[in-house]
């Protein structure tokens, strides 16, 4: 399975996927810059966090409508799989490839500390190796994720079961409290109808190895590698 | 020719900045405050024929980016370019 890492000016997590990928998980990564549309040899694009083109604007706004994130329509058409974490996510959303908006967090704080989510849809490419209600923990860290949805996109996020992470207590409940960001019904993390793009504030590659405190972020990669050998589709390369 | 964008949150989206900055205006003895919101004011200056072909450009720069139609409302004034350039206004 071939990894890629998208690049924008203010990207900062970058570098911590590409090393999850190769170093943690073994597989084939490399870098995309932003300008590129070549696609065509991956598998896996990864939006990472930071704050692209810093977040002028609006956060992602700019990124979205870079050349790479053009091109990531057609290779999503094609059943490509997409990942984006944090600023990755706001991308995604900005590019109208989620639905909603990520905004300031409720509380006007940048927050930085471990959450729990607990896990709403086990049939997506990233979450097929999870249970239904497990909670996961891995570390948020961001100043605008609290997110929105109209009421109409929002019914049609749970008809379709796009809602994929919320933030929960350690023991999966749903609370006020366990939303560090003021989100609408505590989405943490949302995917296409599809269930090849997924959208989320938190960040697995932060939660990947033990020495980091965790490594449940580990579990979103491991589903998507099993997912495709499952298919078939990762013997083909 | 230049165009005056007014972006703002849309009425019924929290405005978490603006009770922020309406919460210290309080806290200054402004006690008459009612409401505050922030919003962005964005200028741009665009080469048109007619002012309703810079506002119709203009339009299209927001739908397209400079307002995200989930969260922002905008609204358009073209600028009184009568005055000298660099001249204080």
């Amino acid at each position: 399975m071939r990894f890629g890492v998208v690049v924008f000016p203010g990207t900062w997590s970058d570098c911590d996927f590409h090393y999850v990928i190769s170093e943690v998980l073994h597989q084939p990564v490399r870098y995309v810059w932003h300008r590129d549309r070549n696609l065509a040899d991956l598998d896996c694009v990864i939006l990472p966090g930071g704050f692209s083109y810093g977040d002028y604007l609006r956060a992602g706004a700019v990124a979205g409508k870079s050349p790479v994130v053009e091109a990531l329509q057609d290779f999503i058409a094609k059943g490509g799989h997409v990942l984006g974490s944090c600023n990755g996510f706001q991308i995604l959303c900005e590019a109208r490839l989620l639905p909603g908006a990520l905004m300031r967090n409720e509380c006007l704080q940048y927050r930085c500390q471990p959450t729990h989510l607990v896990v709403e849809n086990v049939e997506t490419a990233f979450t097929r190796g999870l249970r239904l209600g497990q909670v996961l923990t891995m570390p948020i860290s961001h100043g605008e994720g609290k997110y929105h949805a109209d009421p109409e996109p929002l019914r049609a996020l749970k008809e379709k079961n796009q809602i994929v992470f919320r933030y929960a207590e350690a023991d999966g409940r749903v609370t006020r409290a366990a939303n560090p960001n003021g989100s609408l019904e505590n989405i943490a993390g949302i995917v296409n109808p599809a269930g090849n793009v997924l959208g989320l504030m938190p960040h697995p590659e932060r939660a990947a190895e033990a020495a980091m405190g965790g490594t449940d972020g580990l579990l979103l990669f491991q589903s998507l590698l099993g997912s495709l050998v499952e298919d078939g589709s990762f013997l083909k390369r | 020719m230049k165009v005056r964008v007014l972006v703002r949150l849309k009425p019924g989206i929290l405005d978490v900045q603006g009770a922020a900055v309406k919460r210290a205006l309080v806290g200054l003895g402004f006690t008459e405050l009612t409401d505050l919101r922030v919003g962005k004011v964005i200028e741009v200056e665009l080469d048109a024929a007619t002012h309703e072909r810079a506002r119709e450009r203009v339009g299209e720069m927001c739908r397209q980016l400079l307002a995200n139609p989930i969260l922002e409302d905008y609204t358009l004034e073209m600028v009184d370019d009568l005055a000298p350039r660099g001249a204080v206004r």
